[in-house]
């Protein structure tokens, strides 16, 4: 049968005015009908520049300098312009990763999708709108009449995207190409949307070009996968052969840089990749690997590798593979091979003479609360009316308790617009909280002075989601670290800094030590942000937290906006100071391997409020609310033998500001029962540490264990105890 | 929306009453009213009984803002702020200097400077919209280069150059209109038509360059390439998709200005002796006459306040996603 895109040899330079750059280069693939094949790869790799080339929507700067992209034998390369619009959103349509940003803000969903039916198929009027009706019911939509003719920005994340898929299916295509769909989306919505990509291949039989950085979801949904590096691919296989065992070393370390429960407890730290993607302008003599491989020897730096056969179907781009060379480089190329490289690469900073002081003393007890927040509020008042009077309040963050130990780390888990970042920030004081307490090492901080609270503030830092966001970009990266240095006084040692200040050399002492201890070089340090990628940044913005010794970090999605083998870099990192410098950590997170990879504890947060509260083992392995159950069930995992079963939860997150009667989640919960309806449950407790709050499990339970409880908590003095405070 | 138009014409008096404290005091600051009079009676004739009697007849004669001699709340309606203020409010501007009623001066000379502003805002408005337009079509050509170039050239041209430069081709050298002056009705627009011309010329720079620049921002919106991607044609995703949302700024942007259209232009109306209230302004600023000058800042303000209140209410016209409340 011969394929239904095929795809051979594309080159695409991309003119910019320093270089050139070969974003796709000398890369070929094939898809059969019906079949969906991911394209798998990290940012910068060229994924996306290759599906913009098959649609010839190259951007302007970009060019297709070679080869040939071929539907079912016709070159779409050699059509006209006219000839290609025909196929473009009819026999191939494509989806891409922002819904938010994809759809015409100003026009109606109707008159979106029509516009594809008049293209087309000249269906106007009456007819186009049956049809347009008809499709939107196909992907879901509920009360699809009446919402047709709304606006984009009426629509959830997780319907635009629907929406997206609609007006993809509304041509008929035989080809979908869906550039990271889910990306941009929650979890529990990823997995509808992942669920209704799989319905309609299965109903129309088209093929999916699958566009993602995310292992797991290639796992779930493709039937063929090919992992792409610095504008090739450098290995293809179907799903099973590739998960049973990547051959290319770039595939393996991809998949050992996942987050995984077993490295921790065997202590070990993530398998990052050293270094970045290498820029694409520059030119490659041999493998464009090497730079980062642990088995490359010299001929992987001077002979670009050769398509090599493992098995039928799984072809690999790797001298280790080639039968030609002798067993002994073959051989001796793995045996160069050190076992981890991960600890190689950041492990040595840390040495006893160590520029930085372990902000812990070793004497303080090791189960001290340093962090423990009660029935905190936030609320955000709504304005209405002529008067403008306050006509009720968005409860973005409604009664939330917890605690955190000295050298712990607490995950808050939850989705977008949860309140969780709400949280952390309430809790820094940055948002004045409405009600509740937030004690810092006995501590009130709310309504502390406000002279008291900025000396507090070297106690506790924040490290932002966005590393390209959250560093002005005008100052160097001496002046970010000092900033915060010179104006917190850097916490207990005043008088060295003021001393420091006045040599300035030893305050340049401290500011090597401290961008060594997050892994860059001294010299970094007169450089402007943006000189530096992501991860780097991101150790940027660690070194800028750290510089005044903190002993509590919130971090808020540290790596979410970060590649795999770069997020493993940063999670070790933030781990490995944990360890030496005893940080508590309030990681706010909505990455499931991430909370398991780096928490002790898990809080699970819904609509303002805990619904779940336990150590990692209690949570995740034996989850009791049936949102964290479904919420676990919604993350992809890459898995050979079963598909496992997924909670499917209907309809979006509400809205904080209207949030349903009783318990939030009830309209969306399984397992509704008419009690659920009318008040919020009480927590109900399965163990010192773990409770949710749900009617499936008896509240009188906690009064038993809440009695004994207390009586081992007075035995071990513990000043707040978790269990008691989710409350 | 009904709520929020009343909530904004209420905010508006403070901002009222806070231009005209503003106004009074800059203008007092540098003038004195015996300084006034002296101005007005000539500086031959004065003598202190003159001016003491200048005052009295048109009420200077009394402190600024605050009058120790009387008692209770007349300590602050018995002085030249609140007298001269408080009757704008219901649009008796009271008399000029020279003894004319400036609200029917206002009356008359609103015509000719709405003759002049109209044409120019529409005319300009379009002119400039489909330059951007054709330039966005052309991008990455030479016309968006040769189009770009003449942009910055016209901007870097001070207006006067085009008032005296037009005036000195079309009406000295080709005797195609007048140099200047003002008819009535019909008669008006030989007149009219040197001044619309320059005035659409001398802003053509700068707005057609800003417009381009908002179209290629929504050129390289993510919604653009989706439209792309369902096969329409590059027309059809510049003019349905990229002129609809491109819309929203521009639309907007010169809603603003359109009650100010009133008020007529300082500088061309001076040049081309049109009178209009551009003219009436310079006119009595250079004779210092305090009653005309707060007058129009008043009337300014009040039309720019309106011009705001319009361009929220275009918004929602033009804009799905904005609801005021």
């Amino acid at each position: 049968m011969s394929p239904l895109l095929q795809i051979n040899n594309l080159t695409t330079v991309i003119h910019s005015a320093a270089a050139l750059a070969w974003p796709v280069d000398g890369l070929t693939l094939h898809i059969m009908k019906g079949e969906t094949f991911a394209l798998l790869g990290e940012s910068g790799c060229g994924k996306s520049m290759t599906a913009l080339s098959v649609m010839r929507l190259l951007p302007e700067v970009g060019e297709i300098a070679s080869g040939s992209v071929c539907l079912h034998g016709e070159d779409l390369l050699l059509l006209p312009e006219t000839a290609m619009r025909g196929i473009r959103g009819r026999r191939i349509s494509m989806i891409f990763q922002e819904p938010m940003l994809s759809l015409n803000p100003v026009m109606t969903v109707a008159e979106q999708i029509g516009e594809v039916l008049q293209r087309h198929f000249s269906l106007r009027g009456a007819a186009a709108q049956k049809r347009i009706l008809e499709i939107l019911n196909q992907v879901g939509i509920p009360d699809a009449a009446r919402r047709m003719s709304e606006y984009p920005f009426q629509f959830s994340g997780g319907m635009k995207q629907r929406i997206m898929i609609a007006m993809a299916l509304a041509g008929e295509p035989e080809l979908l190409i869906a550039d990271e769909p889910t990306t941009a989306l929650d979890v529990t919505i990823q997995a509808q949307v992942l669920g209704l990509m799989r319905e309609v291949q299965q109903r129309n039989g088209m093929s999916i070009l699958l566009i993602t950085h995310d292992l797991a979801i290639a796992a779930e949904t493709a039937h063929r996968v090919g992992i792409m590096y610095a504008g090739e691919i450098v290995e293809t296989a179907s799903r099973d052969e590739f998960f049973r065992g990547p051959a290319h070393p770039y595939s393996k370390k991809l998949l050992a840089s996942l987050p995984r429960r077993e490295r921790r407890r065997q202590g070990l730290p993530l398998s990052a990749i050293q270094g970045n993607v290498p820029l694409l302008s520059r030119e490659f003599v041999g493998c464009r690997f090497a730079d980062r491989c642990d088995h490359a020897w010299e001929l992987c730096h001077e002979v670009a590798p050769e398509w090599i056969t493992v098995t039928d179907g799984h072809r690999v781009r790797c001298h280790l593979f080639d039968k030609d060379m002798p067993a002994v480089i073959r051989e001796g190329g793995f045996k160069g091979t050190k076992p981890e490289s991960g600890t190689q690469d950041s492990g040595s900073w840390l040495k006893p003479d160590s520029q930085i002081r372990p902000a812990v003393a070793a004497t303080e007890t090791p189960d001290s609360c340093l962090l423990s927040v009660k029935d905190l509020k936030v609320y955000f008042p709504i304005y209405k009316g002529l008067m403008r009077s306050v006509a009720g309040y968005v409860k973005a963050v409604d009664g939330v308790s917890l605690s955190i130990q000295q050298g712990k780390t607490l995950a808050l888990v939850g989705e977008s617009g949860c309140g969780k970042t709400t949280v952390g920030k309430s809790i820094l004081q940055l948002i004045p909280p409405t009600a509740g307490s937030v004690r810092y090492n006995g501590l009130e901080l709310v309504g502390l002075e406000r002279k008291r609270l900025r000396e507090m503030r070297a106690q506790f830092q924040l490290i932002f989601q966005d590393p390209y966001a959250s560093l002005n970009p005008r100052m160097r990266i001496v002046e970010i670290i000092e900033e915060g240095i010179n104006s917190l006084n850097a916490g207990d040692d005043r008088e060295e800094n003021t001393a420091a200040r006045q040599s300035g050399t030893a305050s340049a002492e401290r500011l090597d030590a401290l961008l060594k201890s997050v892994g860059l070089p001294p010299e970094a340090k007169w450089r402007y942000p943006h000189e530096f990628s992501g991860g780097q940044r991101q150790r940027i913005a660690i070194a800028r937290a750290l510089a005044v010794h903190p002993k509590l970090i919130v971090c808020d999605e540290p790596t979410s906006a970060l590649d795999v083998s770069v997020q493993a870099q940063i999670l070790n990192l933030l781990k490995q100071l944990q360890d030496s410098l005893g940080l508590a950590y309030l990681f706010i997170t909505h990455n499931i391997s991430v909370v398991e990879y780096l928490a002790d504890e898990v809080a699970v947060m819904y609509l303002g409020r805990i619904v779940e509260y336990g150590s990692v083992d209690e949570v995740l392995n034996n989850p009791r609310h049936p949102y964290t159950q479904a919420l676990l069930s919604a993350v992809p995992v890459i898995e050979l033998e079963s598909r496992r079963h997924i909670i499917h939860l209907h309809g979006d997150l509400p809205s904080p500001a209207n949030p349903p009667p009783g318990c939030h989640f009830h309209p969306r919960c399984p397992h509704v029962m008419p009690i659920c309806r009318k008040t919020y449950p009480a927590t109900s407790t399965f163990s010192s540490t773990h409770s949710a709050r749900c009617y499936l499990y008896p509240p009188e339970q906690e009064q038993e264990q809440g009695q004994k409880q207390g009586q081992k908590q007075g035995q071990k003095q513990e000043p707040e105890s978790t269990s008691t405070g989710v409350g | 929306m009904l709520n929020y138009i009343i909530r904004r014409i209420l905010y508006a008096i403070p901002i009222l009453i806070g231009v005209n404290l503003i106004t009074f005091t800059l203008f007092f600051v540098v003038n004195t009213p015996d300084d006034m009079a002296r101005m007005q009676l000539g500086i031959k004739r004065v003598t202190p009984d003159a001016i003491a009697k200048w005052k009295q007849e048109r009420g200077y004669d009394k402190p600024l803002m605050f009058n120790g001699s009387e008692k209770g709340i007349a300590k602050f309606t018995r002085t030249i702020f609140f007298e001269k203020s408080a009757a704008m409010f219901a649009f008796h501007f009271g008399q000029a200097d020279d003894g004319r009623d400036i609200g029917r001066e206002i009356k008359t000379r609103m015509m000719p400077s709405l003759a002049i502003a109209l044409p120019v805002f529409v005319l300009g408005l379009g002119v400039y919209i489909v330059a951007a337009l054709i330039m966005v079509f052309f991008r990455a050509t030479y016309v968006d280069f040769v189009g770009v170039v003449l942009c910055v050239a016209l901007m870097s041209i001070s207006s006067l150059f085009y008032i005296i430069g037009g005036q000195f081709l079309i009406s000295k050298l080709w005797h195609l209109v007048p140099i200047s002056g003002y008819g009535e009705g019909l008669n008006a627009t030989k007149f009219l038509v040197l001044p619309v011309i320059v005035g659409v010329i001398s802003a053509a720079g700068s707005n057609t360059r800003w417009y381009r620049t908002i179209f290629l921002e929504e050129m390289g919106k993510d919604y653009v390439r989706t439209a792309r991607a369902k096969g329409l044609p590059e027309s059809i995703v510049l003019f349905r998709h990229v002129l609809n949302n491109a819309m929203i700024p521009i639309l907007t942007g010169a809603v603003v200005v359109i009650p100010l259209l009133f008020l007529g232009s300082l500088l061309a109306e001076s040049f081309f002796g049109i009178p209009g209230l551009g003219s009436y302004t310079i006119d009595a600023i250079n004779s210092q006459d305090f009653a005309v000058v707060r007058a129009m800042v008043f009337l300014g303000s009040l039309l720019y306040i309106f011009g705001l209140i319009l361009t929220d209410i275009s918004y929602t016209l033009v804009d799905p996603r904005i609801r005021l409340q």
